[in-house]
């Protein structure tokens, strides 16, 4: 049996192969290390473990892991079929729908990595009908640009805060925290685009804090940037979860025990000071699970599944 | 144990006095020595190039302090560019948008750097030495070059962090790798879109994304739309491409 050409046999079909051991290099240390030891009776044991730990669904995964993913997946829902709506709404032309398309398929994309994780722990697809972007008739963002630019902000700031928040949640199944954490950064790419197209492009200088009715934010979230887009709802985006010393607010200044801002042993580059909002910049703030389902409870509909948000 | 001679267990006072981000031109080292000390320089700086894993680089170490001095280094790293893009004439003759866009950045990373080393610290653990850039390959007058520079930067930390936090064992550790991480990509999002307007996921034709450099395009992959998170060993080959001599780093204990 050539193992080598089998492995390259799959590599045609699967180019992710050897990803799926741990790395390349060490398929062939363990082979090349065990050859001398491995016998025709025990080969077929050594390989049906690697293809099991490499293929296989070895164990169930923890209550937390599924409630986790499934709120990450509820989020994902939330925004794919908002930028659906985005996308077919006529605000948007050029650039600018273009980056819309891309930020609707990349929740598609996280969609189905979620599933396929999840497997048949997936909460079922809630569909468009279970989400009221008007949040009860408080917002309109389907009458302007400005307006659908802002509440998608909120949302992905949300998305953001809610993945930091439960990634620690997932720290006992590695290669499921490092996709949620590459899901993670996406979000924030996201944030930092949106953000960017709220204030007029890449040639349009932010304000610290957002500015007034946060019209001109930064491509990072600043002090509490004002309570966000629409502060009557999306004030808690930026405000602290529960328990508040484990999710601050986001105009927080403290991580851990050390206060950025005032710590003599943080200084400013080339003598230029930390304020507040340059404090608050530097560090995302998570937010628990249950403060993430109370703000994305605003935008569940009449006909919402029980199961969205519970 | 309170007779440790290492470099970097001096009180802290001393690594922070030290500056982090002053490197000596390689021009204007060889103005200092003078030519003939400069000739033998070269000989011995070429040596030294062919041994890179020898004792002179440093490694980040193992555990959770492994990670956190693993991103310590990379701020590091992105604090120097930062600084020095400030001093440069790029920087001076920029537009107000991108005065204040690089402004923040040198002070996210900066305070990044202060904080990791003084955290480091605080909880008993041992920072790295301070790491001497090597930007020889930077044109700091120039708005390409120093964008393309930030660009990567930026999309490597994002990179290094997702890669890097299957290694941490601390919840809170990895708690605030998640705070930092998130601040690098929008910062990485919007150095690509001064590059390339709308290619804050990766490079896009129309809204089609064209390749892997930041996510997997795929919809349906098992990374599908993720970010490219890379080991350590990975982003280590491209970081020790921006230090100098002895301050390359390796990290021995980690994939």
């Amino acid at each position: 049996m050539d193992l080598f050409q089998i492995l390259s046999d799959i590599e045609k079909v699967d180019g992710e192969v050897y990803q799926r051991f741990d790395t390349r290099r060490q398929v062939f240390k363990h082979l090349s290390g065990m050859g001398k030891k491995v016998t025709a009776a025990t080969l077929p044991a050594l390989l049906s473990t690697m293809f099991n730990k490499a293929y296989g669904q070895t164990t169930a995964l923890s209550q937390t892991i599924i409630d986790t993913l499934n709120l990450a997946l509820s989020l994902e829902y939330l925004e794919f079929y908002y930028y659906s709506q985005g996308v077919t709404s006529g605000l948007f032309s050029g650039n600018d729908l273009n980056a819309i398309t891309i930020i609707r398929d990349d929740e598609q994309g996280h969609i189905n990595a979620l599933r396929g994780v999840l497997g048949s722990n997936a909460i079922a697809d809630p569909t468009a009908a279970a989400f009221d972007y008007t949040a009860g008739g408080r917002l309109a963002p389907f009458t302007s640009a400005a307006l659908f630019l802002g509440n998608a902000q909120a949302f992905v700031d949300t998305g953001v805060r809610a993945y930091k928040g439960g990634a620690v949640n997932l720290i006992s199944n590695k290669d499921i925290l490092t996709a949620a954490l590459n899901i993670h950064s996406v979000e924030a790419r996201h944030s930092s685009h949106i953000r960017t197209m709220r204030r007029g492009g890449v040639g349009v200088a932010g304000v610290d804090g957002g500015g007034p009715n946060d019209s001109l934010p930064k491509s990072w979230i600043s002090l509490l940037d004002g309570g966000g887009p629409a502060p009557a709802v999306t004030a808690p985006v930026y405000n602290a979860g529960s328990p508040a010393a484990t999710y601050p607010a986001e105009d927080n200044v403290t991580q851990g025990i050390i206060n950025v801002q005032s710590n003599s042993n943080i200084t400013g580059p080339a003598g230029i000071p930390i304020t507040a909002a340059a404090a608050s910049e530097a560090f995302d703030e998570p937010l628990d699970a249950n403060t993430v389902k109370i703000i994305a409870r605003n935008f569940r509909s009449a006909t919402a599944p029980a199961y969205l948000f519970a | 144990m309170s007779n440790k001679v290492l470099s970097d267990q001096r009180p802290l006072e001393t690594i922070v006095d030290k500056p982090l981000y002053s490197p000596i031109k390689r021009r204007s080292f060889f103005m200092y020595a003078g030519a003939t000390a400069g000739a033998t320089a070269l000989v011995l700086a070429g040596c030294n190039n062919n041994n890179d894993s020898s004792p002179g680089s440093i490694d980040v170490g193992s555990g959770d302090f492994g990670v956190l001095n693993y991103a310590y280094a990379l701020e590091q790293l992105e604090s120097a560019f930062y600084i020095q893009v400030l001093g440069g004439s790029y920087f001076t003759g920029a537009g107000a948008a991108e005065k204040q866009i690089f402004t923040d950045l040198a002070l996210h990373e900066k305070i990044h750097v202060d904080f990791l080393r003084t955290a480091i610290a605080s909880a008993g653990g041992t920072p790295i030495a301070n790491l001497v850039p090597d930007f020889s390959t930077i044109d700091f007058t120039n708005r390409t070059s120093v964008l393309n520079a930030a660009q990567a930067f930026e999309d490597l930390g994002v990179q290094a962090y997702n890669g890097a936090g299957r290694y941490i064992n601390s919840a809170s550790y990895l708690l605030l790798a998640g705070k930092i991480v998130s601040v690098e990509a929008r910062h990485a999002a919007l150095i690509r879109d001064l590059i390339a307007y709308n290619s804050f996921v990766g490079p896009v034709s129309g809204a089609t994304v064209t390749s892997n450099a930041v996510i997997d395009p795929s919809l349906t992959s098992a990374t599908a739309r993720q970010e490219q998170s890379k080991l350590p060993s990975v982003v280590l080959n491209t970081v020790n491409t921006y230090l100098a001599t002895g301050s390359k780093l390796t990290a021995t204990s980690f994939g």
